[in-house]
């Protein structure tokens, strides 16, 4: 991963210092080494004090990029696999002009989760090395080999994403090609009854805490003024006073990225309470493919989507219920 | 004071239907001069098509204490604005599917095509939703208990 | 001192809910947060930080304030405080860590001064508080910073947990009365064995990342320079404006009121609000703070300079380290201390 970052760095400055962009947006060294957040750099001196690349850069940058391409003269920016996605569709949703955009594709062989390895009763944690399948976890109490598998992101547990987008790439080792199941859990979730279902999502949606993480992380989530922030939309609600409160707002954060949502996981990674946001989502993917054939949102810049679109002989609503108990 | 009632009293469903001005509304015009009868406790909300009916109306009227929510539109083809109900076919697809994934009972949710000389159709088609709805009884997964505050 | 085995611990939160309510840390699908006891939940004192801090116990997150009832051409209001104020319910908040519990010190001046918030001081004061010494501090914990002894944290009741034993000292009338009314499950020692963890708990946080950070130049006189200063431009530029800090935090205060409108009539209720959303303290001009780097900006002098210069000094940051854990993007109170605390006042 070194080598990534050390690479990334010399294109980055080298970007730079040529007058070729005017900033770039990439990761900043946090207090640890494993909480690094987005951020613009704008010389050779700032990157050099901050920059990073690392197995904790897990945020995706493409949403930054709307108030970027707005600014004067270029911005490059480093995206992973699944950011290509985002960014795409922001492209097509004209909330990014690309003409002022340097894409930078840059490997990504997965990313971990602090939380995850924390949740492992690590605390103190001095350093985390990745070998193959494990992580070396160094804590001041001693070391840990964890398996990888189950401390990366959910959103890299199933991701066989590859770069939509690149102006030039920074690829330094093997990606491992790899077939996973995204919708496992969503069709073990339509399996159950109705009951078990509204207990699950009862017991997973009780813990929000209405903070609106899910949603400003969103790429999809691109309103200028979002009808929950907007009084006079009749639906603004901060409380979760009553859990219909709760159910209403993700309900209809789903459905307005539903056929725009690329799964990129982000929702999942920032909820504070660890609820599975992204099952939200990939019902109405798996849904869009099955009913009106497979759709990658971001695989492209143009075109319509699914919920933009029909055919006279779409499937009746009536029909739609499917691979459930009775 | 009231004599109490040893019969248990029985639940009346509250509907609310959506229908669109030019087809479906004009279907339940004529199912009422054709002096057919459809359930008291459906609720018409007129729209001008059934593209108008945003997920959150669907929502707000459970919130409001709607047991059973009925989308009524023209014929898939016969839209008065051409494709407005080609975009709610797969918008209602996707939103009930997706209520019924959230564990919302699925027979709390219905589109019907019914066309404005459709009367009969749409006298059916109320009165079997009503039932179907009164056999689930109330709404209590998408309802705000506020609401029914005093109750 | 008095002591219980660790493996008693049920009974004891069952003796204290047979006569009033007890809230404390709980596991519900997956995460732990304080909610009130019933058997067969699942406790976990062993976890350091709660997602949300215990202010949710005098200070809920919603809470319905009054009800007004139409009838007719009159309009009926309805007091909802009934429940504590009239009823005299109490209940025990169990488990409180140090940095919680100064939170709570950091509430009440906001809450308990005039006017005083009746809603907040009947819930206050019908609580017990048993708080709960840390043994196993992490790395994004910097209450030191603000002179808070995590070993030894205040409270009606203080509690000490280790492998085998919870060990129990009351402190004051409210701490006494609810170890009278236990006394029955307790047996004496364990001076030894506390003293044995604070010593070694106080060794661990002597060494933590953040155990020095220098608050030195927040103070009002600053006032202008800090609100001035042009980091914050770059220091809050990666915020996504989502308000989980102020959610997770244990000292954010602020809520908004809304009226909810049911079948027959309305209810008031408050929530808890964020300084980082764009419709917060709305007015008909709009929002007083109209870029995202001024709420942040907000967000921070208050806890660092408003806060204290209206308080003696007392910061409303208590280096509990939710944020530092729980924001998105790695934005925290101690990249402000950091990039702000220590420069020269010129």
């Amino acid at each position: 991963m070194k080598d990534v970052e050390l690479k990334m760095l010399e294109r980055a400055k080298a970007l730079l210092e040529n007058g070729e962009v005017a900033r770039v947006i990439g990761w900043k060294k946090g207090e640890f080494f494993f909480d690094p957040s987005p951020a613009t750099f704008e010389s050779v001196e700032e990157l050099e004090n901050g920059f990073v690349y690392n197995w904790f850069c897990g945020a995706n940058l493409s949403k930054y990029l709307i108030a970027a391409s707005k600014k004067e003269g270029k911005t490059a920016v480093f995206l992973k696999p699944c950011d290509t996605y985002s960014f795409n569709q922001l492209v097509k949703e004209h909330r990014i002009k690309r003409e002022n955009i340097y894409v930078i594709a840059v490997e990504c062989l997965g990313k971990l989760n602090i939380e995850g390895i924390k949740a492992k009763g690590l605390s103190m944690i001095e350093s985390v090395e990745v070998d193959g399948k494990d992580v070396i976890v160094t804590t001041a109490y001693g070391k840990e080999t964890l398996s990888k598998p189950e401390v990366v992101l959910t959103k890299c547990a199933t991701c066989t994403k590859t770069h939509q987008v690149k102006d030039e790439e920074i690829i330094l080792h093997e990606v491992p090609v790899r077939d996973v199941d995204r919708f496992a859990e969503v069709a073990k979730l339509e399996a159950m009854t109705a009951d078990e279902r509204f207990a699950f999502w009862r017991e997973q949606l009780s813990k929000c805490i209405r903070c609106n993480a899910c949603r400003n992380v969103c790429p999809a989530c691109s309103c200028v003024k979002c009808v929950f922030d907007n009084p006079a939309s009749g639906i603004s609600a901060k409380a979760n006073d009553d859990e219909f409160e709760e159910q209403l707002f993700h309900i209809i954060r789903a459905f307005h990225v539903a056929g725009r949502c690329t799964d990129c996981g982000e929702c999942s990674r920032v909820c504070p309470q660890n609820i599975p946001l992204h099952l939200l989502n990939r019902k109405f993917i798996k849904d869009i493919d099955s009913l009106y054939g497979e759709y990658q949102a971001g695989e492209t810049s143009e075109g319509k989507t699914p919920l933009t679109s029909y055919t006279e002989g779409d499937a009746e609503p009536k029909d739609v219920f499917s691979g459930e108990a009775k | 004071m009231q004599e109490v009632s040893t019969e248990k009293k029985e639940f009346k469903p509250n509907i609310v239907a959506f229908c669109c001005n030019w087809c479906s509304y004009a279907g339940a015009d004529l199912a009422g001069s054709s002096r057919l009868t459809y359930p008291e406790n459906v609720k018409i909300i007129r729209v001008p098509c059934s593209c108008r009916v945003n997920p959150t109306f669907v929502l707000k009227a459970f919130q409001q204490g709607a047991d059973g929510v009925i989308l009524c539109g023209c014929h898939p083809g016969d839209c008065h604005y051409v494709t407005g109900n080609y975009y709610t076919r797969r918008r209602m697809a996707l939103l009930y599917s997706f209520l019924n994934y959230m564990g919302i009972e699925k027979e709390r949710t219905r589109v019907e095509w019914v066309s404005a000389a459709e009367g009969a159709r749409f006298s059916a088609v109320m009165n079997d939703f009503v039932k179907t709805v009164a056999a689930l009884g109330e709404n209590k997964r998408l309802t705000d208990l506020r609401v029914k505050e005093g109750e | 001192m008095l002591k219980i085995a660790k493996s008693k611990l049920n009974d004891l939160y069952a003796e204290i809910a047979k006569t009033q309510g007890l809230m404390l840390p709980i596991k519900n699908a997956g995460e732990v947060n304080y909610a009130v006891w019933e058997e067969g939940k699942e406790v976990s004192l062993e976890t350091l930080k709660t997602v949300k801090s215990p202010k949710n116990a005098f200070f809920p997150q919603s809470e319905n304030m009054m009800k007004f009832k139409t009838e007719g051409k009159n309009i009926e209001v309805i007091d909802v405080r009934k429940d504590f104020v009239e009823e005299g319910k109490t209940f025990v908040l169990f488990g409180v860590k140090a940095c919680d519990y100064k939170a709570i010190e950091v509430l009440d001046k906001v809450f308990l001064a005039e006017p005083v918030d009746t809603y907040y001081k009947a819930r206050r004061e019908a609580a017990t508080i048993v708080t709960l010494a840390c043994s196993k501090p992490e790395e994004s914990c910097f209450c030191g910073a603000f002179g808070i002894d995590a070993t030894a944290p205040c409270g009606d009741v203080t509690t000490w947990l280790d492998e085998n034993y919870l060990y129990w000292q009351a402190n004051t009338e409210k701490g006494e009365a609810l170890t009278a009314a236990l006394s029955a499950l307790f047996e004496n020692g364990g001076e030894a064995e506390v003293a044995a963890q604070q010593e070694k708990t106080k060794a661990i946080l002597a060494k933590l990342p953040f155990a020095a950070l220098d608050l030195s130049r927040f103070k009002p006189e600053n006032l202008n320079d800090l609100f001035n200063d042009p980091a914050w431009e770059s220091m809050s530029e990666a915020c996504l404006g989502c308000g989980t800090c102020t959610f997770v935090c244990p000292t954010c205060q602020c809520f908004d009121i809304r009226d909810f409108k049911t079948n027959e009539g309305v209810i008031r209720f408050r929530c808890w609000d964020s300084c980082m959303y764009s419709d917060f303290t709305l007015m008909a001009h709009g929002n007083s703070r109209t870029t995202q780097m001024q709420r942040f900006r907000q967000r921070f002098m208050h806890k660092l300079v408003y806060y204290p210069s209206q308080n003696d000094g007392l910061y409303s940051c208590v280096g509990c380290g939710r944020c530092v854990n729980k924001c998105p993007q790695n934005l925290n109170i101690v990249k402000v201390i950091k990039t702000l605390g220590g420069k020269a006042n010129d």
